[in-house]
């Protein structure tokens, strides 16, 4: 967060806050997000695939009524992902490497500690709060889907039907059942405890654990540890995770890192070219008058 | 006119404006579609791929192919290449109107085009690549509309603001090649922020570099194409000076892409080693990746070093065109076609729909109708008679 104002300032009052926002951008080299902040231990093991997770997550948000119902088997024929009306979605898969039976994974937001979707924003729509969400706030979006562009997990969606009013839609981690001391929906709505509302630092504690215990039973890996800098939702699977679609060719840092370089050579390049190209057209000028 | 309106009206029909029509017949009921229902009622509307060839061909590759003004603009002002001067406001032009029509095609593709501005006055994302496109293709369309302003002036025969307009004219092309240095290379940094999206030849670090360099012969290029063009359909709007010089200057703006090509073909060879990518050239993408370097950057540069060795023209334009074709399949590669080049039904998302087809090629007809427009009337290819030695 703090590397994100350091660069606001650079941007907002240009080259003569270059000192103050590298000393900035210094102390916050090691800003690991906010201490205290909540996450999700989706256990891949645990997942019947009932969907419940799927419905409890529509009546939350108030969505419109799923094309086909919450209890019906046959959408895990083809793989979904998060659309404009349904935050989550389940998917089933028959690992080669698997137990014996489907595994089901639940797909939606992750809520990334610096979250890829946010450092897109050019009107920064995007909040990562204290809690953890990442929410998103339509009041600013002008509909440009470079969110989408950069969220690694496909989880903003978009609503293309919309002609003049078109907003981005995702999980928002139900923000404000977790704030009035809630637990979200689709935690509190799984009858196998498969997806567990915590602390992040406990759940990985808690991950951690249950890799320790069981070592037959998981692959040695929390998926959202590490990935783009850790996210707030983390996985815990039987099989290889790219057995079940997760990306597994991710770099550790977060994503803001990719362009770090290229935007601190911005500065840079509006201080030098005046002065280079300064040069060049004096050089012309000696030149003339010489001859 | 000073010819009765029939007779006018019988003029225009032409093969040409004939096929115009029809593409705009087609095309502007499909963007009056987008707004009423929605993109998806245009384009596959997917949350994976969120940009189509809207962007992919107006935003990405359209500004690369406008790099014509800063490129013709800093030869000529900062370099002192003083003999290419007819062709400079040509190259402003063209670069002006391509910004132009950039921002027309992202005005039918975001969500609320009536927020354009929020980058800029509302609220400020400066962590993002986008926002720092958003500033510099504005600030860069105003200066490109300074730095075309004397031709206007001329035409509205307003010699004092004139006088103005042609003072600023070394301040605002350093201007231009600081905006146009950044956002170019910014188009390609955008990309930076998937790196599991883009297929791993195209990702590089050096992304921004491509980007950049590229531009700089794709501007060269586009100057020699669309000077070929109007000479041979918009002759009688050109001056002698223009025509006379036209085949010497192609072929010295041709050295000047050829020895960019060149470069950027090597850049692209140290992006490839750089990342260790060498074990995917033998793939089925490493095959896509190899015919766009070796036919589409090294073949009209071989080209291009042919027509400048016989010093002719003709052979100097066809790598021109080819060149451009190989820029633009570079920016279609990065943002469409090699972008979630491992989801399944890939294919069918990177062909667009016929709607969204008529709506670019609408855009882009209507982009040429108001080009000629211009040109028809202001003096681009031509010195005013009033104003000798314009600025």
């Amino acid at each position: 967060m703090s590397r994100r104002s350091c660069l606001k300032a650079l941007g907002a009052a240009g080259c003569t806050v270059l000192s103050v926002g590298a000393g900035k951008a210094h102390a916050a080299r090691n800003f690991s997000g906010w201490p205290d902040r909540f996450g999700m231990l989706v256990d891949l093991t645990e997942c019947v695939g009932c969907r419940g997770c799927e419905a409890a997550c529509n009546r939350a948000n108030g969505l419109p009524a799923p094309e086909v119902p919450f209890d019906e088997k046959s959408v895990f024929e083809e793989k979904r992902r998060p659309t404009a009306s349904a935050f989550t979605v389940v998917n089933r898969y028959s690992p080669k490497d698997g137990p014996r039976g489907p595994v089901y994974r639940k797909v939606q937001c992750n809520h990334c500690n610096e979250p890829g979707c946010a450092s897109a924003c050019p009107v920064r729509a995007y909040t990562k709060t204290p809690e953890g969400a990442v929410l998103y706030d339509k009041e600013l979006c002008f509909g440009c889907r470079y969110c989408m562009v950069a969220c690694p997990f496909y989880a903003p969606a978009y609503d293309y039907g919309s002609a003049l009013d078109p907003r981005i839609e995702k999980c928002t981690f139900c923000h404000e059942r977790v704030k009035a001391g809630g637990i979200p929906a689709c935690a509190e709505a799984c009858p196998v405890e498969a997806v567990r509302f915590g602390r992040r630092k406990d759940l990985i504690t808690l991950a951690r654990e249950r890799i320790r215990k069981h070592p037959g039973r998981y692959v040695d890996r929390v998926f959202g540890e590490h990935e783009v800098g850790g996210t707030g939702w983390l996985y815990l699977s039987g099989v290889p995770f790219e057995q079940v679609d997760f990306p597994t060719d991710l770099p550790d840092k977060p994503l803001v890192e990719q362009t770090k370089g290229f935007l601190s050579a911005v500065p840079l390049v509006l201080v030098l070219w005046p002065a280079v190209l300064g040069l060049c057209y004096s050089a012309k000028r000696y030149k003339e008058e010489e001859r | 006119m000073g010819m009765p309106l029939a007779e006018y009206v019988r003029t225009l029909v032409t093969p040409l404006n004939v096929l115009a029509a029809a593409i705009l017949a087609y095309g502007i009921p499909m963007i009056v579609i987008r707004f009423t229902g929605g993109l998806s009622a245009v384009t596959h509307a997917s949350n994976e791929y969120p940009w189509s060839i809207l962007l992919g061909w107006g935003l990405f590759s359209g500004v690369p192919l406008s790099a014509t003004g800063y490129v013709m603009a800093t030869a000529v002002y900062i370099f002192g290449f003083k003999k290419y001067h007819p062709l400079v406001r040509l190259g402003v032009l063209t670069g002006f109107m391509g910004y132009l029509f950039a921002v027309i095609y992202l005005l039918i593709d975001i969500g609320r085009p009536w927020r354009i501005y929020y980058p800029m006055a509302v609220s400020y994302g400066p962590t993002s690549v986008l926002f720092l496109v958003a500033w510099h293709v504005a600030l860069y369309l105003t200066v490109q509309l300074l730095e075309f302003s004397p031709a206007i002036l001329e035409w509205l025969h307003s010699r004092r603001v004139r006088r103005w307009a042609i003072l600023i004219t070394v301040a605002m092309t350093i201007a231009g090649v600081i905006l146009s240095t950044l956002h170019q290379s910014a188009l390609g940094a955008m990309f930076l922020l998937a790196p599991g999206k883009v297929h791993p030849l195209w990702y590089s670090a050096l992304m921004p570099v491509f980007f950049f360099v590229s531009s700089i012969y794709a501007g060269l290029a586009m100057v020699i194409a669309v000077s070929t063009v109007l000479a041979r359909y918009l002759r009688d709007r050109a001056d002698r000076q223009y025509l006379e010089t036209l085949d010497p200057l192609t072929v010295g703006l041709g050295k000047g892409a050829c020895v960019v090509l060149f470069v950027y073909f090597a850049l692209k060879w140290i992006g490839v080693a750089h990342d260790d990518h060498w074990g995917l050239l033998a793939t089925r993408p490493g095959a896509w990746f190899l015919a766009e370097l070796l036919l589409f950057v090294l073949a009209p540069a071989i080209v291009l070093t042919l027509g400048v060795k016989r010093q002719s023209a003709r052979i100097v334009r066809a790598g021109a065109f080819w060149a451009l074709a190989g820029v633009i399949l570079n920016r279609l590669n990065v943002s469409l076609i090699m972008f979630n080049w491992n989801l399944p039904g890939h294919f069918h998302q990177i062909v667009p729909p016929m709607r969204e087809a008529g709506i670019v090629l609408a855009v882009a007809t209507i982009h040429i109708i108001l080009f000629r427009w211009i040109v028809n009337r202001m003096p681009v290819l031509r010195e005013h008679p009033d104003y000798p030695d314009h600025g």
